[in-house]
């Protein structure tokens, strides 16, 4: 017989009899939510539908579509910011709570040499140009931003229990944060003005061009990054060193230098992702970064941390889920003022994901002292 | 007791003295690389507006402010810093010489460059654009009123100055140098505690020291900054190493003595406390509240962080739902039940729905690991703050506009607490604190504390010894919570008005960053931490002595975490378990150095270190 404890999915104390209750009653308003909302898209009138919610309006087709393209697009932007946290929890097994601020930087960066490059002129003539210059400049001063964060606070700690590093990593988000806010000043601060192709929703899929603009270079960042990754040397040497950094040593890796180009790597998909921020919203702030940061941390984890493609899916659900959930699942219940529980949405997945299925969609890739 | 009276510095070995090394014999890309980031500091702070907006508070009369202060700080460290030399076993260490104070020289003279490039900058490129605190009054400031070149040169020769003294500090004895330190933070100390010493002074009728000490404007007189420097120093001189045998006496004390010398020492710290709030004005207790409760704050997350290893960062959601749910109860004006509770009847509900919140929050995430839990219960500290704002809820919550008319505490009919008289206030979270210190120091020492610190250290081995590690990290967090849950039900009274925008994660942080300042897991530090860290520098909306640097304190907090991680993560004032296990290894290699090793172990199992026999 096996014993008790291994047996999993038994209840054994009053924690896991809640556990399994919290389960099943996120599971349930789920269910009911959706149900709710398929109901009510049938036949606005289905007593189930009002019964559920007497105020429902429902969602046109083209309000649903245009959730999930906002979803979507968002969902790409915290994938590639997702990678970052992906893959140095995969090469040190710690949370670098700081990562979203790499991508507030990449943000800031944006705004600033736009509007240099709009006070020159080069912004309205050349756009596509000076997008280039722009995710160059970001993408540049993000990698040296991790890299140096990565030498000043994270080196001196490596081998120290998990949560030192974790702590540091919440100092430099915050010290970050308010540098900005002392050198740049508080307010926020907006990019200028983009051309009206970028604006206007674009007969193609009912779809604004921004939007194509962000699916697309997230999708081409991605492939760039898949392709160092799996096709190089140095790519090579970043799995070894996930896989098992001592054996990577013996096999004459420069741990070092690799975890260095891991925190590039990552610091420049932050910044090209900070430019897709710019690009979408046009307007940035000190706390840019700390919403983001922690839904494509989450993103990860939803994935299944140190895992590539499950970071951009990660991306992708939290997306979608946190633009759509709330109108599909929370407003057919009854819940007022949805819009303003996104962020609660958000951390929902999570939790629930956490909940649910802890090691994520693809399963996750550990460091090896942190198999067990 | 030689071996014991340092324990907190392991390797600190009688090291042979080697002749000092010649003047120029200087690994000099590591004086550039030291000297080139105090010059980036020195740029970046200058920048950051902190002297612009520091000038107006003096610290000596004419000649210091807290502006010019922050500037010179740095050489002086990067030339006290570059003479260090680390002690390691059969390796010499020279003698301080000629070498030390021309390294510190260059270190300064290039930390000063940094300021000197930015002064030619600054007065020949307008960067205004991004740099908010690009501006003429930052290059007036620099340059004491005259041209840029003037800047450029006065900063070098100021940083060469300071590093040079910073070199020079290098040479001076223990004790001397304990003096030359003494003298500096006792004026800097009188400065920074201005407006409490001359507020108590007022209270007790003594504004005649005060007047001597203090110029009208502010700061302290130089005669009277020269005088009391010259006391203080004669004093550390005179008192050499007295503190430090006590420390040593009264950690040596076992059994009924100690405890009653720590009884005295608490019926002493309990009576200044007391007495001390009678003499002061409304600002000082409004202070000392505001210190208080955070202190509060802190003990409950210490059960959290420091004895159970379980970092919670979601910590002010308790804070939240205390003062919420006080809020509710007591306030007339609650949108959807309106109980009307007097203010103690009400706390007992508020401890249940705490409890009952860290039971429903802890529960889910108490099995995930200990990162993963960090980020959800920020998750959550986050979740329960906007369901507090939302529309939704805003029928039992009031969403943005909060819960306003909150009564004041009613203490059995005998007084009224409320945050018109901060005095009271403060006498009803002394009380509390009071409470919670007893709480914490009885679970530390019991059963479940020592299960808590098992968990801590080794949570396979704890979980192998037959600790339910679940239900006991369970446990931790909902004594935190209900720890949180006072001050929330005191700051709800205190303030008379809750709302979402109170409850931000930055007090968590700030939070967290207070014990991590005082030393998890000692309540002796974090109590400490909680009344440097609040009362000098302020909490996240509360301003602290230091008001001129409301603006930057958070860049201060977060500064401070990094460096107290990277330098000392067991905190200024660690308790001894706790720095065990941080320093472990190189315990076990002192241990094996002095040749303490267990032979009979297998060769690689070290002896006990020896802070083994003081707790």
């Amino acid at each position: 017989m096996v014993p008790r404890t291994l047996r999993r999915g038994t209840p054994r104390t009053g924690v896991d009899w809640f556990l399994t209750f919290l389960r099943v009653s996120a599971l349930t308003v789920v269910a009911l939510g959706l149900l709710a909302f398929i109901a009510q898209e049938i036949d606005s009138d289905n007593p189930f539908a009002r019964w559920a919610n007497p105020d429902a309006t429902g969602l046109t087709g083209e309000q649903f579509w245009g959730l999930v393209v906002s979803g979507v697009s968002q969902g790409a932007m915290y994938g590639l910011i997702a990678l970052g946290y992906s893959m140095v929890y995969g090469v040190l097994g710690f949370i670098n709570f700081a990562h979203g601020e790499v991508f507030m930087v990449g943000a800031m960066t944006g705004m600033i040499t736009s509007n240099k490059l709009a006070d020159a002129g080069m912004w309205e003539s050349n756009f596509i140009g000076s997008l280039v210059l722009i995710v160059v400049v970001s993408v540049i001063v993000c990698s040296l931003t991790a890299v140096i964060m990565e030498r000043v606070a994270y080196r001196p700690l490596r081998g120290q229990p998990r949560l030192i590093p974790l702590i540091t990593s919440i100092g430099v988000s915050f010290f970050i944060q308010n540098a900005s806010i002392v050198l740049l000043g508080p307010a926020a601060k907006a990019y200028p003005d983009v051309p009206d192709w970028v604006k206007t929703k674009h007969t193609f899929l009912q779809i604004e061009g921004s939007r194509i603009l962000v699916i697309l270079v997230a999708a081409a960042s991605m492939i760039c990054l898949w392709y160092v990754v799996e096709r190089t040397k140095s790519g090579r040497a970043m799995r070894a060193v996930a896989e098992d950094s001592e054996i990577a040593a013996l096999m004459g890796i420069d741990v070092n230098r690799t975890i260095v180009k891991v925190f590039a790597l990552g610091g420049a998909m932050a910044g090209m992702a900070g430019i897709l921020w710019g690009i979408l919203f046009r307007s940035v702030i000190h706390s840019t970064g700390f919403l983001p940061g922690i839904k494509a941390f989450s993103a990860a984890v939803v994935g299944g941390i140190g895992h590539l493609g499950g970071a951009m899916t990660g991306g992708l659900t939290i997306g979608v889920a946190e633009s759509v959930g709330p109108l599909v699942i929370l407003e057919p219940l009854g819940v007022s003022g949805v819009s303003q529980l996104r962020d609660a949405v958000a951390f929902a997945v999570l939790i629930g994901v956490l909940l649910l299925r802890p090691s994520g969609i693809f399963g996750e890739r550990l460091p090896a002292e942190d198999r067990t | 007791m030689t071996d014991t009276a340092s324990p907190l510095v392991p390797g600190e070995a009688k090291a042979l003295l080697a002749p000092p090394r010649p003047a120029l014999s200087h690994d000099w890309r590591r004086i550039v690389r030291i000297g080139s980031i105090a010059a980036l500091g020195q740029a970046f702070i200058a920048l950051s507006n902190m002297p612009v907006r520091l000038d107006e508070r003096l610290i000596v009369k004419p000649v210091l402010s807290l502006g010019y202060l922050v500037l010179l700080f740095l050489p002086l460290a990067v030339g006290y810093r570059q003479g260090h030399q680390t002690v390691r076993e059969g390796v010499p260490v020279f003698r301080p010489g000629l070498n030390e104070v021309v390294g510190g020289f260059s270190c300064g003279l290039i930390a000063g460059g940094g300021l000197a490039v930015l002064a030619v900058l600054l007065a020949n490129f307008d960067l205004r654009e991004p740099l908010v605190n690009w501006s003429p009054i930052l290059l007036d400031l620099l340059a004491f009123g005259n041209q840029a070149w003037f800047a450029a040169v006065i900063w070098l020769a100021i940083g060469a100055g300071m590093g040079t003294v910073g070199g020079v500090l290098r040479l001076l004895g223990p004790t001397s140098r304990r003096a030359v330190v003494t003298m500096a933070i006792a004026v800097a100390g009188a400065a920074v505690l201005e407006s409490l010493v001359v507020d108590l002074a007022e209270g007790m009728g003594l504004e005649a020291l005060t007047d001597r000490l203090y110029d009208r404007r502010g700061g302290v007189n130089w005669n009277s900054a020269l005088g009391l420097a010259g006391v203080c120093g004669i004093l550390a001189v005179a008192g050499r190493g007295r503190l430090r045998q006590a420390r040593s006496r009264h950690a040596e004390l076992q059994g009924a003595k100690r405890t009653q010398a720590n009884a005295g020492l608490m019926a002493l710290a309990a009576a200044t406390l007391i007495v001390l709030p009678l003499f002061a004005g409304k600002l000082t207790n409004e202070l000392l509240a505001n210190v208080g409760l955070f202190v509060l704050l802190a003990l409950g997350l210490n059960v959290v962080v420091g004895l159970a290893g379980i970092l919670d960062l979601g910590y002010v959601a308790f804070f939240a739902v205390g003062s919420y749910s006080t809020a509710v109860l007591t306030a007339a004006t609650s949108p959807r039940i309106a109980p009307e509770m007097p203010w103690l009847v009400a706390l007992i509900v508020v401890v249940i729905i705490t409890g009952l919140a860290g039971l429903f929050i802890g529960a889910p995430v108490i099995r995930m690991r200990g990162d993963y839990l960090a980020i959800v219960t920020l998750g959550f500290g986050e979740i329960i703050r906007l369901l507090f704002l939302s529309d939704w809820l805003s029928g039992w919550f009031g969403g943005s506009q909060g819960i306003t008319m909150i009564p004041a505490a009613d203490i059995f009919g005998l007084t009224e607490v409320s945050g018109t008289d901060p005095r009271r206030v403060f006498y009803l979270v002394l009380v509390f604190c009071a409470l919670a210190i007893y709480v914490s120091w009885r679970l530390e020492r019991s059963r479940m504390g020592r299960a808590w610190m098992a968990v801590r250290e080794d949570e396979t081995v704890a979980e192998a010894m037959g600790i339910n590690t679940v239900n006991v990290k369970l446990l931790a967090f909902v004594v935190g919570a209900v720890l949180g849950s006072f001050s929330g039900a005191i700051f709800a009274a205190k303030v008379g008005s809750v709302f979402p925008a109170s409850f931000l994660i930055l007090v968590s942080i700030v939070i967290l960053v207070v014990v991590i300042f005082g030393g998890m897991g000692n309540i002796v530090g974090v109590i400490a931490g909680a009344a440097v860290l609040i009362g000098v520098l302020g909490g996240p909306k509360q301003p602290g002595l230091l008001i001129e640097f409301s603006e930057f304190k958070l860049l201060i907090y977060g500064a401070l975490l990094i460096w107290m991680m990277l330098a000392r993560p067991e905190g200024l004032m660690p308790s001894v378990r706790r720095t065990r296990e941080l320093h472990q290894q190189e315990m076990a290699q002192d241990a094996w150095l002095r040749g303490e090793v267990d032979d009979d172990g297998g060769g690689n199992r070290p002896a006990g270190p020896p802070v083994a026999t003081q707790s």
